[in-house]
């Protein structure tokens, strides 16, 4: 039986959702920890590839660029925390909603001020051969970069699986004030959550980097389809996100191909719809 | 130097607090000695847990002040609380049901840096209740009432606190095991840490402590000895049903 580009078509979908997966495990790590819906999470994106594109001009190696922007976005994100996000907590929660969304337009704006609406990308592209396996073609660049957001995607699993820091995260997001009764405390907590979000967001931005190229609304775009997959997988779940980023990736690689590359998003949205109505909390949401 | 005979490690005096727009506690002062067992008994609604959260930090009082050796703590966040030698098991449970066991103990010493330490409370905690280290690696999900009860307890203890507070321990737990569960707490004053224990229980909570205070819609309306209140007219009753 001929299956034509069908392997063609998973692999790629799945090295997509691969992205996608590092994208939305942070964006529901944060929500998980502190119930914060992070609207602005895909301008932490697209800094993240600014940033990556300004390390590549000064002379810094792509790759090496990655988690030099990690960690640069997890301290930018614990101080978003502590100034912004902390004091919006404070407040009724639609505070939360409408302050992440302020973030988002301040951060779009700023960027079209200082970076001008241009599209960037890195110079002398690494990464430019393709591999061939059997009947499937794979981009040297599209194959780092999947490979790259499942390190880091299982990095940060382990770390809140394994570690003590992790386990209080986890304790917090499932019963905040059990969790203070422990003497958890929250406001560290919340802070190394946040960072920690906006350093996989902040890793997957630099890893895009290497077949994407930056520009001020790219953020909207990715955080879209974030938004789908933490709903879809169950919001709060880490490994809902996997599972849902999966899912996106292969449908959208999939519905792209077989549909219509305008399209690719439809399928998306209507496998999204079929999921919450009959399982309104995600795939692997609780509640 | 010399010993005194009773040293009061926590005193809570003229304590208001509100919650959710009522006055839960109106002037609640009651103190508790080192070692011993206090028992707070009263109805439904009394404020028992109220003040319990007022201690922890978990809500905030209007006036009063709470004193923990010889330290205000009533402007503390609730984790420095904890960290001062505090230990609130709250009412219902409230274990990490997806965690498992050992990761509820663990959390419990959340506050302890020194490994060894945390070795030590942990094999304290499991031979206190040996039900647990039964279930070590399960998810506390799968634990019944009774033995959910017992992580909760076991993971207060953990942090090796000076004040270990219980909210209805008994609460929903089948007969067989509170006897269990009493054994522990009695244990666990035995060991030198003090407890303030909250029951809607009052005979068998008023038999395990050393003294007792009544609470009725937010104020002490009696305190003393257990063992006087469990003969006191009055107790026997509104809850004892004599």
């Amino acid at each position: 039986m001929d299956v034509g580009p069908l392997p063609q078509l998973v692999v790629s979908g799945i090295l997509t959702g691969l992205l996608f997966a590092l994208i939305s495990v942070g964006l529901t790590l944060i929500f998980g920890v502190m119930d914060v819906v992070n609207f602005a999470h895909g301008e932490f994106l697209m800094l993240a590839m600014y940033a990556t594109f300004g390390a590549t001009l000064i002379g810094i190696n792509p790759i090496l660029a990655v988690p030099v922007v990690a960690i640069v976005m997890f301290f930018l994100g614990a101080v978003v925390y502590r100034v912004l996000i902390r004091r919006l907590l404070a407040g009724p929660p639609s505070a939360v909603v409408f302050g992440t969304f302020g973030l988002l337009v301040f951060l779009q704006g700023a960027a079209q001020y200082l970076f001008t609406s241009d599209y960037r990308s890195i110079p002398n592209l690494p990464f430019q051969g393709t591999l061939h396996f059997g009947a499937v073609n794979l981009g040297e660049a599209q194959l780092v970069a999947g490979l790259g957001a499942l390190l880091m995607t299982a990095l940060v699993f382990a770390f809140v699986e394994y570690t003590e820091p992790g386990r209080a995260l986890r304790a917090l997001s499932e019963d905040r004030v059990a969790a203070q009764l422990m003497g958890i405390d929250v406001q560290g907590m919340n802070a190394l959550a946040f960072g920690l979000g906006i350093a996989c967001v902040g890793a997957a931005g630099a890893l895009l980097m290497l077949t994407y190229q930056a520009y001020p609304r790219i953020g909207t775009e990715f955080a879209l389809t974030a938004f789908v997959v933490v709903a879809l997988g169950g919001f709060g779940s880490v490994q809902g996100a996997l599972v849902g980023a999966l899912l996106v990736g292969l449908v959208e690689v999939l519905g792209g191909f077989y549909i219509s590359p305008a399209l690719k998003m439809i399928p998306v949205y209507l496998l999204y719809l079929l999921v919450v109505l009959v399982r309104p909390q995600g795939l692997l949401g609780r509640r | 130097m010399t010993q005194v005979a009773a040293t009061t490690v926590l005193e809570v005096a003229a304590l208001e607090v509100d919650y959710d727009g009522v006055r839960a506690l109106q002037g609640v002062s009651l103190r508790a000695e080192r070692g011993t067992i206090t028992a707070l008994v009263g109805a439904n609604g009394a404020g028992k847990t109220t003040l319990l959260r007022a201690i922890s930090g978990i809500v905030r009082p209007q006036s009063g002040s709470i004193v923990f050796c010889g330290r205000r703590i009533d402007r503390d966040q609730p984790h420095a609380i904890v960290r001062g030698g505090i230990a609130h098991v709250p009412e219902g449970r409230r274990v990490f049901a997806t965690a498992t066991v050992r990761d509820n103990l663990l959390l419990g010493a959340y506050v302890l840096r020194d490994p060894s330490e945390r070795e030590r409370r942990l094999e304290a905690a499991l031979a206190m209740f040996p039900r647990l280290r039964e279930r070590y690696e399960q998810r506390a999900s799968t634990l019944s009432g009774g033995e959910a009860q017992m992580l909760a307890i076991a993971r207060g203890t953990m942090s090796a606190p000076t004040v270990l507070m219980l909210d209805e321990p008994s609460l929903g737990i089948a007969p067989n095991l509170i006897a269990t569960i009493y054994a522990g707490i009695r244990r666990i004053a035995e060991s030198g840490t003090t407890v303030l224990l909250v029951e809607q229980n009052v005979r068998d909570a008023l038999q395990l402590a050393d003294r007792a205070y009544v609470l009725q819609t937010g104020r002490v309306v009696m305190e003393g000895k257990a063992r006087d209140l469990l003969g006191d007219p009055l107790v026997q009753k509104a809850f004892l049903g004599l």
